[in-house]
Order: structure tokens, then sequence, then C-alpha cells
């Protein structure tokens, strides 16, 4: 197990370098001298080399990627151009608000896919199914920025049951949070749970006809005990790594999600560094994600490996 | 895309390909997807010629009036037709959704074709860039493009496809990897024939079928992903209509106007469901293990 997650790390080395590598070229997209940006009105040669210099740009590209690598090695993500703020302390003081969205969107989207995969598999090729694989496929198919809009049109606009937008810290008022926040979990987990369906589902058809569960019903078992523990919790395998691989997908819904009802965390902080042209973020938010998603990775690999026997050696 | 192309002449066609048109036809809701997409796709073509109104003709006595007998969809903020609109959005997102998509196997098939058949050095230059790509989830990557490119169509379409290409990158590898080691390219390596030639002739035409599937799929999320960055002003510019920015200025009028948020999203909805139908459709069809 140990050697498993050594092997991993060693891997997740040379991804890391590149992501950073790709990251820092990014900035080299840009049209124009950043430094001309910068000064603003002042065009002034003296100006504009000084700055150069200070930003470090006088030198080669290579050069220039060692020192900034080696800042966010030292947790140094750069300055926010907008506000003045180290990039890192603004990722980590929004990254919390991100992660309940994500935490509640993820419990609702298990709520829902999981027995809704188990009762299709179970029930395949009947109405129920049927039914269950057309709302899949109707959740998958919803950009999820526009179910927000409907969703705030018919509970804030005309019910007038919960606020269309806002939020409030759990810490200062739980139950005013969990309003703010029900819509867009919904609104997260709402794709997340058509995809572990899917998943559920697969994997319990390929477990239903397998020779423990035919011996288990032989026996003379409780159905659902069946069903439920001898079934479901092989098929528990596969789904465990996707649910974990779904990381990324939270955290791109998340963008467009929080920017919809205007929830002030990881993904409102991506979108209004792109408008306010704050590259800086843009860049430490996407390193961050990066890094997220690669450590999501190594959880998947090391459930897979206590849920399943056979590969724990 | 060549369906129309292909329906006449299927008594003509050999066993394999018939019997996989036959399995799509008799998939009901992969025809049901075909259908939206060609729907979707005529609206893209003809759109001046069925269109009621000019999209971008603005007329101030006419301010957010609600669906009537005239504005089936009803008015936008400065009196456009929101109908007129969706037709000439779906120009946009379909035009995205495909271009993005070529750029992805345009790039994205040769290397894996690469990785996977010439293995060693090559596979692990290739291999690693993709997964350090893949660790950034496709529509952040594709924002974060988008805001470097600068904000236009064709830069976000551009972004998509880059951020798409590692899929397909990825599939071309595993399914070279897999046909690689098949009697028939071991037998055309013994007897000399060239490995470009074995790449292109032997290798892709056998692994074509599954990168069409995963090629449609992924335009139903390439259509999403331009949806959502013209959404946030990254794409489709204005006054150019596009489903996205449409729903991007509804979002401010939901309690005056709600029909200007429905709309834009219901198309986006219905065009994005196409392609996933048809998609599934072309796998099961594809699918030589069950008759």
């Amino acid at each position: 197990m140990l050697n498993l997650i050594t092997k991993r790390l060693a891997v997740m080395v040379p991804t890391l370098l590149l992501v950073a590598v790709f990251v820092f070229t990014l900035q080299h997209l840009l049209p124009g001298d950043p430094v001309l940006a910068l000064a603003g009105e002042d065009r002034d040669p003296a100006t504009l080399d000084a700055l150069r210099v200070q930003l470090g740009l006088d030198k080669p590209v290579p050069v220039q990627f060692v020192y900034w690598f080696g800042n966010i090695l030292h947790g140094d993500f750069g300055t926010s151009y907008k506000t003045g703020e180290p990039v890192l302390a603004l990722i980590l003081q929004k990254l919390p608000v991100t992660l309940e969205l994500a935490t509640l969107a993820l419990i609702i989207a298990l709520l829902i896919g999981l027995p809704a995969g188990i009762i299709s598999a179970y029930r395949k090729g009947t109405a129920v199914d049927y039914a269950a694989n057309v709302v899949a496929l109707s959740g998958l198919s919803i950009p999820n920025f526009w179910l927000g809009i409907i969703l705030i049109l018919i509970f804030a606009v005309k019910l007038k049951w919960l606020p269309a937008s806002g939020y409030v810290s759990p810490f200062e008022d739980l139950s005013r949070n969990l309003q703010t926040m029900i819509l867009p979990a919904f609104v997260l987990g709402n794709a997340l749970a058509a995809s572990i369906m899917r998943h559920t589902r697969s994997a319990m058809l390929s477990v239903l006809s397998q020779d423990y569960v035919r011996t288990a019903r032989a026996k003379g078992l409780y159905e659902p005990a069946v069903v439920l523990r001898h079934a479901f919790r092989n098929a528990l395998i596969p789904v465990v790594t996707v649910v974990s691989l779904l990381f990324g997908e939270l955290m791109a819904g998340a963008v467009l999600t929080e920017q919809i009802f205007t929830i002030p965390g990881f993904g409102k902080l991506i979108v209004d560094a792109v408008f306010n042209r704050d590259y800086a973020v843009v860049q430490g938010v996407v390193l961050c994600t990066a890094i997220g998603f690669m450590i999501m990775n190594l959880f998947a690999d090391i459930a897979y490996g206590a849920l399943n026997p056979r590969i724990r050696a | 895309m060549t369906m129309d192309a292909a329906l006449p002449a299927a008594e003509a066609l050999p066993p394999v390909e018939r019997r996989t048109l036959k399995k799509f036809v008799r998939n009901r809701a992969a025809v049901v997807g075909a259908t939206i997409v060609i729907v979707f796709l005529a609206m893209a073509i003809f759109a001046p010629l069925i269109s009621p109104f000019d999209p971008a003709q603005t007329n101030f006595r006419l301010v957010r009036k609600a669906p009537d007998a005239l504005h089936w969809f009803g008015t936008d903020e400065i009196g456009r037709d929101v109908l007129a609109r969706v037709i000439f959005g779906a120009r946009a997102s379909l035009l995205a959704g495909c271009i993005s998509v070529l750029v992805a196997l345009a790039v994205g098939v040769p290397l894996g074709l690469v990785a996977g058949y010439l293995g060693g050095w090559y596979d692990m230059v290739i291999s690693r860039c993709t997964d350090a790509l893949l660790s950034i989830p496709f529509l952040i990557l594709a924002i974060a493009l988008a805001a470097f490119l600068g904000p236009s169509l064709t830069n976000a379409m551009l972004a998509i496809g880059i951020a798409a290409t590692p899929f397909i990158i990825r599939l071309t590898r595993g399914q070279t990897l897999a046909v690689r080691t098949e009697d028939y390219v071991e037998g055309a390596r013994a007897v000399g024939v060239p490995r470009l030639r074995i790449a292109l002739r032997y290798i892709l035409p056998n692994i074509a079928a599954p990168i069409l599937v995963q090629a449609t799929l992924i335009v139903a999320q390439a259509i999403i992903a331009e949806a959502s960055l013209s959404f946030l002003g990254l794409g489709q510019q204005p006054p150019a209509p596009s489903w996205g920015s449409m729903l991007n200025t509804a979002k401010n009028y939901m309690e005056q106007a709600p029909w200007m948020a429905i709309w834009p999203g219901v198309a986006i909805f219905l065009a994005v469901l196409g392609f996933n139908l048809m998609g599934d459709g072309l796998r099961d069809a594809l699918d030589p293990r069950d008759v």
C-alpha cells in the first residue's frame, strides 16, 4: 500500500512540473507587453525598464520560469493586481466556501444517484429503468448555469421561498446559510447525480449476475440484503473511484454556479479575476485546481486499493 | 454527420456497415438524437430564411414584450426578437461545437497515434503532457485559455478545442495500443509496410469508431462550454447572437422578462441532448460485441 502511494507520488512530480510550465506559458499568450499595461499612462522608457527589472521580465524566459516556480514552491503565488493581496491568501480565503458548496452538492448527488442507479439496474428494462435513464441524460445535458437561472425564477422570483443569491457564513447563521446554499448545491449536484447514477447502474448490472449473488439468493437470503450487502458493496468499488474523480467536475461546475448565485467562493474568484484581467489570480486558481485534482486522484487510487483486496498487495 | 448520404445506399453497403446502420435506426433514442441534431443544423444553415425577424434589429417601442402572436418568444431588453436570436444563436453554438472538436481531433489523433504506436520516449512525453492537461478541469482550462487569448468566438473555439485535445489523445493512444498487436498489423509490418502507412491505413480505420463516438459526445460538451464562455462574456461578443450571452443578459431581467431566460436555455439543452443521444446511439450501434 505504502509502495503504491510512493509510486503515485513520484509520478505526480513531473506532472505537476508540466502543469506549472503550462500555466506559466499562459501569460505569454497575452497580446501586447504586460509592462505597458501595468505602467498605464506613464510611457517614460526609464520607468518601463525599471518595472521590467522589478518584475524580472528582463531575464530570459526559462530563468523567469525558474524564479516563478521557485516562488510557488515557497507558497508565493504572486500578488493580485486588483487588490494587492497575495494570491494564495485570496485562494485560501475563498476555498472553504466552495468546499461547503461542493460537499453539499456531493451529498445531494449521492442521495439521488446511488438509489436511482441501484433501482434502475435491479429493474433493468422496465419503465422505471427507462425513466431513470432519460432523467439522467437530461441532467447531463442541462447547462448548470441555466438550471440555476430557472430555479431562481421558480423558487426565488415566483414562489419567494428562498433567497435568489447572496451568502451567509455558516458560523454566523447556519439556517440562513443552508437556505442560500440549497439551490446552488442542487444545481451543482444535479449533473453529478446523473453521472453517479449511470456508473452505479452499470456496476450493479455486472455484479448482479455474479455467482455469489446467485448463491446468496439460493440460500434464501432476504432480497434487500442480497442487493445491498452482497451486490452493492462490490459495485461500490468502481463507483468510489468515479466519485473521487468527479472533483474536477465539481470545481468547474462551481465556477458558473457561484457566478449565478453570487457566492463568494473559488469559482467566483477566477471569474472576477478574468474580468479584472488579474492574471496572477487566474494562474493561481488553475494551478491550485490541478494540485487538488492530483490529490483526489491519489485518494481514488488509495480508496481503490483499500476496497479491492486483489490489488492491495 | 453524413447521415443523408449513407441512408439511401443501405443495401449497397458492406454487411458490417449495414448492420451498424440497422442497429442505429432501430435505436429510438439514437434516432431522436440524430433528428434533433439535423433540425439544429438546418436551423443554423438556413437561419436567414427561417428567422421571422432580423436578429440585430432593435425596436425601442417593443422593449421586453411578452410572447405574442407576432413575437413568439417575446422581445429582449432593446426590442430584438428572441426567436430570431435563438435561431441565429444556433450558428455560434454549432460552429463552436464542431470547430473545437475538429481542432481537438486534428491535434489529438496524430499525437495519440504516435504515442500508442511508436511508444518509448514519444509515449512518455506525450502521455505526461496529456496527464498534466487532464489534471486541469475541462471548463476551467477553457476559461483560463479564453481569458488569456482574449474574448472572441474564434478564441473560445480554440480554447475549447485545446481543452478537449487531451481526451482525444488518451483515447487514440489507448485504442492504438489495443490494435497494434493484432495479426493484420503484425503482418503488415512483417512484409515491410512503412510505419506511417501502417498507422494511417491499418490502425486508424480500425480505431475510427470509438473516436467518432467520443467526438460526438465531446461536441455536446463543447456546446455547453461555448455557452458557458459566452455567458461569462468570453465567447461570442455582442451584438452577435449566442445562447450563452443571451442568458447572461436575461439573468438581469428575470422578474420583468422571464421568457428571455427560458428559450436560449431550452435551445442549449435540446442541442446538447441531441448530440448526447446520438453519441450513445452510435456507441451501441458500433459495438461489435452485441449483434
